[in-house]
């Protein structure tokens, strides 16, 4: 499988506090992987450098065929560039309803001129509903986002994620606050996703990282501390020390 | 995806009837126009008075002014307090333009009684003398170039604001100036302009600014009963399209990501929508609205000058929208038609005096009082401010869900600890 992202010496501090540290983290195309870690090792860090959000001290950031440097675009720039992001809270825009939220998210042309002048077509209203099934917001299209629940916020916000069509999903916690039934619908959700895009889930719930049943990586303070399966990682006796606290 | 059955709207029903409020809106300005007209002076049973119908055509205009704050601030999140500076680039424009014609009329018109008929470098020299010399100064400015030209110093109408929006925009939001201190420096950049123009040597007749644009050049047999129609006409016209206008935009989907900037600018960039070119799409359009409202008010104004554009105009202009109902192009058109109005009436000295103990109160002063009080209650107690009423009357409620788990188990997050 050919590399999709690459992430090579990176290197972040603020204040002098290095959040990442000579990290270096490489995932192909159309594969799964969880990123696991305690508090403060710099998963969302990790994220915000991909993103765009966070400019690195040092080190390369590369993505794609060409290998293009992530490091001097805009984040809308890089999102355009086929890189979702989901954030630990879920965000939404809570003032319009759930069929605006994927109307917004669908991948179109995105400079104003071309969104102005956009109006809807079939195709894309049965695109939105095929998304809300998908995500099982179907009775839910007309409602106003800020009336769902908290679990159901988390879904439209992966739905509005997979109307973007990204070819590589960061997704910050996905089942903070869920109920089990909840959670194993996000798992199925990011499963079927990473049928046909690069996925990266940062986690803390290590039941939920098995229902994965993925590559996993371990990062502490700020660079990856080991990689493998789950049970493979599981055992090393540097990440028993370091996050399982056995 | 054949089995969903949903009914996605294959075909788009016009704009006014997907939104009724601005069917009901034109319909009520249409009725407004016509019922001023037939009681005005100028043409009908003389009712209204032809300095009434005029504080009607500019309260219009503040209307129009309104819509524009209203999209830049209640729809996209930018509360600029700087628009009155591109009414005011509006003012000044058509005024120019007023100004240098009906002045050269008159000149010709002297000069015509000479045994040589004038040279146009002395008719040119005479308009410039009889205009700059209350500041000492009997030369045309270069910024006077296109005054002569109407088609050219309308276009200066849209041009003007336009352009120094784009400019000042394009700088502040490249560089993620946000919040109160996108608020501050519009503040400057109103309190720069209007600095300037007090100055003698600004080419703007310094703080006499421009006066005499109620009379329309070559239509001094025009009696102005007639011409205050004639522009209360024109504001009614403008306010309608500028509603229908502003309508269209926020409709469709560019309505929807200048909505999602307005509640998380970062979350709209990482949707790969940028944010900077919404915010200076909007900035801009509304500068050009605003600049059309100014060129409609002035000439019924009659005057302009630099303090118009002070820093306390564009506070106003944030203060109707607030109390009108920011988000919704009906508040803040009744906002400002109402607080507007409301301000000429106790400003205009026909508010009763009110005695409380030893405290006199004259409304001329108070009323600023009064209109802070009133400002800072909206603020606090009704946010969604007059506009809110239709949908107390419409018995439309957002749900009120403070407290409540944010899922369905009882394991669920709770809003305290989502917050955290």
């Amino acid at each position: 499988m050919t590399t999709l992202l690459e992430v090579s010496g990176v290197s972040v501090s603020f204040d002098g506090f290095k959040a990442i540290n000579n990290l270096s983290f490489r995932i192909a195309e159309g594969e799964l992987r969880a990123v696991i870690g305690p508090n403060g090792a710099g998963k969302t860090t990790f994220m915000d450098i991909v993103t765009g959000k966070t400019r690195p001290n040092e080190g390369r950031v590369t993505y794609g065929e060409k290998s293009v440097s992530l490091l001097a675009l805009s984040e809308s720039r890089i999102a355009q560039m086929g890189i979702g992001r989901k954030f630990q809270r879920p965000t939404v825009f809570e003032d319009q309803s759930v069929a605006d939220n994927l109307m917004m998210a669908l991948k179109k042309d995105r400079n104003p001129l071309a969104v102005l002048l956009f109006r809807p077509k079939a195709a894309d209203h049965a695109r939105v509903e095929a998304l809300a099934g998908e995500i099982g917001l179907a009775d839910a299209l007309h409602r106003k986002s800020g009336e769902l629940s908290h679990g159901q916020k988390q879904w439209l916000e992966i739905g509005m994620l997979l109307a973007q069509e990204p070819r590589l999903l960061l997704v910050d916690e996905p089942a903070a606050g869920m109920t089990l039934a909840e959670r194993e619908h996000t798992t199925d959700l990011l499963k079927q996703a990473a049928k046909t895009r690069a996925v990266v889930v940062v986690e803390h719930d290590m039941d939920f990282v098995r229902r994965l049943d993925c590559k996993v990586t371990v990062l502490h303070e700020g660079s990856v501390l080991a990689e493998g399966s789950l049970d493979h990682v599981t055992q090393n006796e540097q990440v028993i020390e370091v996050y399982l606290g056995r | 995806m054949s089995d969903l059955t949903l009914s996605a709207p294959t075909r788009r029903r016009p704009l006014v009837l997907r939104h009724p409020s601005v069917l009901v809106f034109l319909v009520v300005l249409a009725l407004f126009t016509l019922g001023v007209t037939l009681l005005s002076e100028g043409i009908g049973l003389g009712v209204i008075s032809t300095s009434f119908i005029k504080t009607l055509g500019k309260t219009l205009c503040f209307c129009l002014v309104a819509l524009a704050m209203d999209l830049v601030w209640g729809y996209c999140g930018i509360l600029s307090l700087g628009h009155m500076a591109f009414f005011g680039l509006g003012g000044y424009a058509i005024g120019m333009w007023l100004m240098y014609e009906r002045t050269r009329r008159i000149i010709v018109d002297s000069l015509a009684t000479a045994e040589l008929p004038a040279t146009p470098q002395e008719i040119s020299d005479g308009i410039a003398s009889q205009i700059f010399g209350v500041v000492g100064a009997s030369d045309f400015p270069p910024i006077w170039a296109f005054a002569h030209s109407l088609p050219l110093q309308l276009a200066a109408v849209i041009v003007a604001p336009g352009l120094l929006a784009l400019v000042f925009g394009w700088l502040a939001f490249r560089s993620r100036v946000t919040g109160v201190y996108l608020s501050i420096l519009t503040q400057a950049m109103t309190l720069a302009l209007a600095l300037y123009l007090f100055q003698n040597d600004s080419g703007l007749r310094g703080n006499n600014g421009l006066s005499g644009l109620q009379n329309l050049p070559g239509l001094d047999l025009v009696p102005q009963s007639t011409v205050s129609l004639w522009f209360f006409w024109a504001s009614a016209l403008a306010l309608g399209a500028g509603y229908l206008f502003c309508a269209w935009l926020v409709s469709g989907k560019f309505g929807s990501v200048i909505r999602a900037i307005r509640d998380d600018e970062t979350r709209v960039r990482f949707l790969g929508y940028p944010v900077e070119g919404f915010k200076l799409v909007v900035f801009t359009l509304t500068a050009i609205l605003a600049g059309i409202a100014g060129a409609l008010y002035y000439p019924q104004a009659g005057i302009i000058n630099p303090a118009e554009v002070a820093p306390i105009a564009s506070i106003y202009l944030a203060v109707w929208v607030a109390i009108g109902g920011r988000g919704r192009l009906y508040g803040a058109v009744i906002g400002a038609a109402f607080v507007s109005l409301l301000s000429s009436w106790f400003t205009g000295g026909q508010a009763p005096d009110l005695k409380i103990g030893s405290l006199h109160i004259q409304w001329v002063d108070w009323w600023t009082v009064l209109l802070g009080l009133s400002f800072v209650a909206v603020t606090l107690f009704a946010p969604k401010g007059i506009g809110g009423l239709v949908d107390l009357a419409a018995r439309i409620k957002s749900p009120n869900r403070h407290g409540a788990d944010l899922g369905p188990g009882a394991g669920a997050l709770r809003e305290r600890e989502a917050d955290e």
